[in-house]
């Protein structure tokens, strides 16, 4: 019979064949399957970044177009220059508003009435009448001139006009009014009121009203406190990477430090602005909000990731051209700075690199050193106050006013940016530069 | 050879003390503290920095609790000179104020915010009641029969009160560290408690315990902690029209499209109605500005008659627009006096 027995010698060579015969089809199916997992788990990881990136790009893309109303504007002396000396001081107190509001009565000379005109004026930014200064601080000869000139319209026009109000809604219960809409429409038909690319969200700081604000303080904010992170962790890091890696003895206190080293990079970051407070602020008397603590901060976050990556690079060079070095006569220095340190510059560069990137996406910490907060003026000094793109963008997901809706999508959109830059930037570095033995 | 380089790193350290306790003088006004009235200061920060020959203050959000703590520690360049507060400041803090040697410290009232319970559009409105909102979000409600108090087990609005709709109670609120979260508590738990049997009887031997069981909210899932960020309330409702929300009103007001505030015993959360005091759910919103840095730090006076002006927090100032609830008039005449004359904290 051919049942099998374990006493019984079937010839050897098919009895493996056969098991290996049946399990072959078990097999395969498990591989296919462990291919399809994988697919599974990288589409649905794709399928949620273009989900991200899809919310953002959809809702922030209209915030790089801002809505420009052309006024007929007269530079009437009377008002500019009464005096007739063109006095640069008289001329920069004189009142630009009510050139803005005479421009608007000249387009609508029908309107009339207290809340009517108030519901008009409405129409153009109150940063209209600075434009005007400016121009005429800049153009003194425009003084006694007529201009159509184009000027920023409020950000509730901007929103109507992009869609963000629903027009079917009751009046009461929408930000605009019917006459409004009636004076935007009429604006449109006549192409007095165009789409421009918006120029003010990369040229001013920050402000409350949706349509002057800029991310331009917060960018140079996260510019000074990157740099001051960088020029103090990288070469920090780098001496420490070095010194462990190449001159330390290996014993108990080197270990000690390495466990240390490792349980740093893991802290979470919020415990480093409390250290910060605590040691720069309120011990060294550091300013509060400035990007030079800012940056402080995050060295002690980005250091440990700097470290670990250089001394992972370190490693990777082969012990023969360390030996080689050594028995050419080299010391042990001119070894490290000649031969070993340029080896792994690449690697150490490309952790620099995400470190940075992680530091600059970083909030958390810098809400105990006052980096949280309003600041118009954009920064011009490591001890001015200042804020960073991602503080910029989660106190702007706090305010009311809907146009700021799009305006943090579209910082989002720049923070992105950044990173991909860093990140693509450290790819490169690794691809270009790194030697494999 | 060690002691040599163990020498040459203590210079180090020293020198770059030095370095950094050399610390500037501070040219613009630093205001700290809370959120809620943030969007109101940096609005008067801006115009302030545009109209004045001084430089644009600096306005971080702290929150009112956290505000305190930085503004209380102490008389000096390194700190804070005003705190937005959403709540009157406690005795505790003015201790330890006190204990640090911030004593005068002058205290304006700019306003109010209205706390609203709102929906989206697409449901029909749900008259409320204080009562109402107590019953369906403590944690421990009186047992109809017995009077004791029992754990909450009410599941639709209907089983407290046989007028509201059979919906499910589904309630997006600020969590615990917010300061919305603190004045629903006050304005409503406490309130809503005030007419419970069964808490007037705890009162009598434990006024803890009493004051706990208003207070604490049920954590069943009928009340949703939905993040500090009132915008991100606003967006749930419009995705699910059979919850409620709770937020602060220029919330509302930006989004009064998609949603609509629910009435509170019988008073719509509407401008007018917040402003006359009608509206039950509403809290005072504070600064607080120390004394002692007027004529130290450049502008802090100068600033304080621009926040109180008519044209900031008048009824048509532009604070009004941004959401503030302005004081009856009389009352803001007296505060822009006190203002002016620069009245403190009776000790």
């Amino acid at each position: 019979m051919s049942k099998p027995n374990a006493t019984a010698v079937p010839t050897a060579s098919r009895d493996i064949k056969t098991i290996v015969n049946a399990t072959l089809k078990r097999r395969h199916a498990a591989e296919r399957r462990f291919r399809w997992y994988g697919l599974l788990a990288i589409s649905l990881g794709l399928i949620f970044v273009l989900l991200m990136f899809g919310n953002i790009i959809g809702k922030g893309y209209p915030a790089f177009w801002q809505s420009y109303i052309q006024l007929p504007i007269k530079f009437d002396a009377a008002i500019l220059d009464p005096e007739g000396n063109r006095d640069p001081h008289a001329i920069e107190n004189a009142d630009y508003a009510a050139l803005v509001r005479t421009g608007l009565r000249a387009l609508f000379p029908n309107v009339e009435g207290r809340v009517e005109l108030r519901a008009l004026y409405a129409l153009s930014s109150s940063d209209a009448p600075l434009e005007l200064r400016q121009q005429v601080m800049a153009h003194p000869t425009l003084i006694g001139t007529e201009q159509e000139i184009w000027l920023l319209a409020s950000a509730t026009v901007d929103t109507f006009v992009k869609g963000n109000i629903d027009r079917q809604a009751e009046e009461d219960h929408r930000p605009i009014k019917d006459n409004q809409i009636g004076w935007i429409d009429q604006l449109q038909a006549t192409g007095k009121l165009k789409q421009r690319f918006n120029t003010i969200l990369f040229t001013s700081g920050d402000s409350r009203e949706p349509e002057q604000a800029g991310i331009r303080g917060a960018l140079m904010g996260s510019f000074y406190t990157l740099l001051v992170t960088f020029l103090l962790s990288f070469p920090v890091g780098v001496a420490t990477a070095v010194y462990l890696e190449e001159f330390a003895p290996k014993n108990r206190w080197t270990d000690l430090i390495e466990v240390n080293i490792n349980n740093l990079a893991a802290v979470p970051s919020i415990v480093f602005g409390l250290l910060g407070l605590a040691v720069f602020i309120n011990f060294f008397g550091l300013p509060r909000s400035a990007p030079l603590v800012g940056g402080l901060v995050l060295s002690l976050m980005t250091l440990p990731v700097i470290i670990i990556a250089g001394r992972a690079a370190l490693t990777s060079v082969p012990p023969s051209i360390r030996e080689a070095a050594l028995g050419m006569g080299a010391s042990k220095l001119q070894m490290v700075g000649h031969h070993v340190l340029p080896l792994a510059m690449p690697g150490m560069l490309t952790g620099s690199i995400i470190g940075m990137a992680r530091a600059l996406g970083e909030s958390a910490p810098l809400l105990m050193i006052g980096m949280v907060a309003f600041i118009v003026d954009v920064p011009k000094s490591f001890l001015d106050p200042s804020t960073v793109l991602p503080v910029q963008i989660y106190l702007w997901s706090d305010l009311p006013e809907r146009a700021f809706v799009e305006r943090t999508s579209a910082a989002i959109m720049v923070l992105l940016a950044f990173m991909i830059l860093m990140n693509g930037l450290a790819i490169i570095l690794r691809k270009r530069f790194e030697r494999r033995w | 050879m060690r002691s040599h380089q163990l020498a040459l790193v203590a210079a180090a350290t020293f020198a770059l003390t030095g370095v950094v306790c050399a610390q500037s003088a501070r040219d613009y006004i630093s205001v700290v503290g809370s959120s809620t009235v943030y969007p109101f200061t940096t609005a008067v920060a801006e115009q302030f920095g545009k109209s004045s020959r001084f430089k644009t203050p600096k306005v971080e959000s702290t929150g009112t609790g956290g505000g305190f703590k930085l503004f209380c520690a102490g008389v000096g360049v390194q700190h804070p000179d005003i705190n937005d507060a959403s709540r009157k400041i406690k005795p505790s803090e003015i201790e330890t104020c006190a204990k640090n040697g911030v004593t005068d410290i002058v205290e304006i009232n700019i306003g109010f915010d209205g706390i609203v319970v709102a929906s989206s559009k697409k449901t029909k409105p749900m008259p409320l009641t204080i009562k109402d909102l107590y019953m369906a979000l403590a944690k421990e409600i009186p047992d109809p029969a017995t009077g004791k108090l029992v754990a909450n087990t009410t599941e639709t609005w209907q089983d407290i009160n046989p007028k509201l709709p059979p919906n499910r109670i589904e309630v997006l609120g600020p969590p615990p560290t917010s300061g919305t979260r603190d004045a629903f508590v006050e304005l409503v738990m406490d309130k809503g408690c005030e007419s419970v049997d069964a808490i007037k009887e705890l009162e009598k031997t434990d006024s803890k315990k009493a004051k706990a069981a208003c207070q604490t909210i049920r954590e069943d899932g009928a009340y949703i902690e939905a993040g500090e960020n009132d915008n991100l309330i606003v967006q749930k409702l419009v995705a699910n029209p059979k919850a409620l929300g709770i937020f602060g009103y220029s919330f509302m007001e930006e989004n009064l499209d998609k949603i609509q505030g629910e009435t509170i015993d019988g008073v719509t959360p509407t401008f007018e109605n917040i402003a006359d005091g009608k509206y039950p759910i509403s809290r005072p919103l504070f600064f607080y500005a120390k004394k002692a840095h007027i004529g130290v730090i450049p502008g802090i006076k100068e600033f304080i008659v621009e926040y109180t002006s008519e044209k900031a927090m008048g009824d048509e100032g532009y604070l009004s627009q941004k959401g503030l609830i302005p004081l009856p008039q009389a009352k803001r005449k007296q505060v822009a006096a006190d203002a002016n004359s620069l009245k403190t904290l009776a000790p």
